[in-house]
């Protein structure tokens, strides 16, 4: 097949010699396929290390502060939280676009890096989605709690109750219901079909060390895979197909968060830049988590041979990319406010910048317009210490857009007799600081059961597993 | 002995050997045979002779079935069960029916998905004979089998074995059933 395409290249390629990109090498060393196996399930196959129980312990009790948040605030109802009129929408919203921000990077990568063919995915895309499930989980706790009596949370589902009355479909609430319930359910089925191979290779390493327990656990998840091409065929087109299906999601599940807010008739939120700048925000918001968490697991483990200089520097530069596109909405939104020549909406973005929340809004304009910046930089990208430190900044000023957004619209509404300054309670600030406890706990016991990396899709991306030789672009 | 016998299975070291071996497998018409690799091979269904997966079909399904309950569902709460006028707004328009008959369009695709590739390749099936050969763990590692059935018309023992061990097949051993 190759020398057919090679014969019927244009003549003209001899005469302007284009330039020849050497193709990444993704698995670096040269490793072979055993190797891989032996690396990844090392991992879990190794005694737990010391210092994976002292950070479960520090997890565990970091999320004890959502336990206590969440007990107390059921116990005694929402007014705990420092909402008050005119902010009745404060830290719960904030929180949960954080988190289901944050979950956007695991599906950008799994989905739609696999559709583009990107193949540096693979080394860190079972991390990512498993991050992604662990935030639309700590993103889940807000919306479910903020309705107080949360023993009603099924009347967020069309299920048959006593009042009769169906759910309100027109409103973007309810639609945001269905968007991040199908967003986790699909989260968790694609990162399952993806591990059925690997835990299939557990099930027989553990078999072979005589570890039965374990071997019948992996066993029954891996649904008796066995390598059959035939079973490969069907796989491989059901993730093609998840891949296919995801994509549209993940851009819809953020577009339908920023519904919550386009749809009102409030100054600063009822704009129609909303939907593609909240996805690019939460793309940005994800690789910057998604860096902070496979920088110290690249160390730890020593994966520097799995997650190269390349994967890294691929990072930043969606990062930056992201970054910049988020900064040209916040410099958008600006410049629609002065030119739509509505007196409310100009003076949102005037009171953001330089109100009483001015401080939250240039906390946001240095960590996210100024802080990717810096990934322009071949430097800056090589220093692994200094790229974890800008991935949390990342973090921080996502968190502190969505204050931001929610917080300076609510505050200073349309009737200035209403205005009002909003401050976290104690108990807001518990639960939402044990939700990084909570993501913690389940990401460590992630690392330390399932396989941080797609061993069947690594191999396939090394260089010894293309059956015709050193290329593979023929198709 | 064939009676109780499911098959033969050949080692083979690298992708490029499983290859070519599996062209010669399907070129001398074999129809009941399969290989074990530990990732997809890129190109081998095209060694092995496979149509291309019937995967999509049932993820079609699933997703019309997933728009129309969609639609169907706030249709019928909003305008047949119990109508309740919010803000002035129509009992019903596809336009907010819109976005949640979208979501669920994708949910009812992905769970046809997977639905119909675990029932397309007969999983869950804990117990199958080429899971009993001792150096299956070897196959979700690094090394990679041909499996032939004996159920299949051109099983013979002897020219089976011949094939495997022409093709570059190592260690051909007969699988128990």
């Amino acid at each position: 097949m190759a020398h057919v395409e090679q014969a019927a290249l244009p003549a003209i390629l001899g005469e302007v010699k284009p330039a020849v990109f050497p193709r990444a090498t993704l698995v670096a060393h040269n490793r072979s396929f055993s190797w891989i196996t032996d690396k990844i399930c090392g991992i879990i196959e190794g005694k737990t290390p010391t210092w994976w129980w002292w950070c479960f312990g520090v997890a565990c009790f970091v999320a004890s502060f959502t336990v206590a948040g969440l007990t107390y605030l059921v116990a005694t109802g929402v007014g705990v939280w420092g909402h008050a009129n005119p902010v009745n929408w404060a830290w719960d919203i904030v929180n949960f676009v954080f988190w289901i921000g944050i979950g956007h990077a695991g599906t950008l990568i799994s989905a739609i890096l696999c559709l583009l063919r990107q193949k540096w995915r693979t080394s860190i895309n079972r991390a990512a989605e498993a991050m992604t499930i662990f935030a639309v989980v700590c993103a889940a706790i807000f919306p479910v709690f903020h309705v107080g009596r949360i023993w009603y949370a099924w009347f967020l589902f069309p299920i048959p109750n006593y009042n009769n009355i169906w759910q309100n479909f027109r409103s973007p609430l309810e639609w945001d219901v269905f968007a991040v319930s199908t967003y986790g359910t699909v989260s968790v089925l694609f990162w399952y079909i993806g591990l059925i191979p690997d835990l299939a290779v557990l099930r027989d390493r553990f078999q072979a060390a005589g570890n039965k327990v374990r071997s019948f656990l992996y066993g029954l998840f891996a649904m008796g895979w066995r390598g059959s091409n035939r079973h490969w065929s069907n796989y491989e087109m059901a993730y093609l197909i998840l891949a296919g299906v995801s994509t549209p999601l993940v851009l819809s599940v953020h577009t339908i968060v920023s519904f919550d807010f386009a749809v009102s008739l409030l100054p600063g939120w009822h704009t129609t830049i909303f939907p593609p700048y909240f996805v690019a925000g939460a793309i940005f918001s994800g690789f910057g988590m998604v860096l902070t968490l496979m920088l110290p697991l690249r160390a730890v483990y020593h994966l520097e041979d799995l997650i190269t200089q390349y994967h890294i520097d691929c990072m930043c530069k969606i990062t930056l990319a992201t970054g910049t596109i988020v900064g040209y909405a916040y410099a958008m939104e600006f410049f629609i406010a002065w030119y739509g020549a509505n007196p409310n909406e100009g003076f949102t973005f005037v009171n953001r910048a330089f109100g009483l929340y001015a401080w939250a809004y240039w906390i946001m304009i240095s960590c996210n317009v100024i802080t990717p910046q810096f990934f322009w930089f071949k430097a800056v990208r090589e220093n692994t210490t200094m790229v974890w430190v800008l991935s949390i900044f990342v973090n921080v000023g996502m968190w502190f857009e969505r204050f931001v957004i929610i917080v300076t619209s609510l505050a200073r509404d349309f009737l200035p007799s209403s205005w009002g300054y909003y401050s976290p309670s104690i108990v807001e600030i518990f639960t939402f600081f044990g939700t990084f406890g909570v993501f913690s706990v389940l990401f460590l016991l992630f690392i330390r059961f399932l396989p941080i990396m797609p061993m069947a899709e690594l191999k396939a991306v090394t260089p010894q597993a293309n059956v015709h030789g050193d290329h593979d672009d023929h198709h | 002995m064939a009676a109780s016998s499911y098959g033969l299975i050949a080692t083979f070291e690298t992708p490029a050997a499983l290859y070519h071996a599996a062209e010669k497998v399907r070129d001398a018409g074999y129809k009941n045979w399969d290989c074990i690799t530990p990732f997809p091979v890129h190109g081998l269904d095209k060694a092995m002779g496979l149509r291309r997966s019937i995967v999509p079909r049932i993820s079609l399904a699933g997703g019309i079935t997933g728009f129309c309950t969609g639609m169907t569902m706030i249709w019928w709460t909003g305008a047949v069960d119990y109508t309740l006028t919010v803000g002035g707004k129509p009992l019903f328009s596809p336009m907010f029916a819109f976005p949640i008959s979208y979501e669920l369009t994708i949910l009812f695709t992905a769970f046809a998905t997977i639905g119909g590739m675990f029932f397309l390749n007969g999983l869950p099936m804990h117990y199958h004979p080429v899971l009993k050969y001792d150096q299956i763990k070897r196959g979700m590692d690094d090394t990679f089998f041909i499996v032939i059935e004996a159920r299949d018309p051109r099983f013979n023992l002897a020219n089976t074995r011949t094939l495997l061990e022409q093709a570059g097949g190592t260690e051909v051993k007969e699988l128990e059933a």
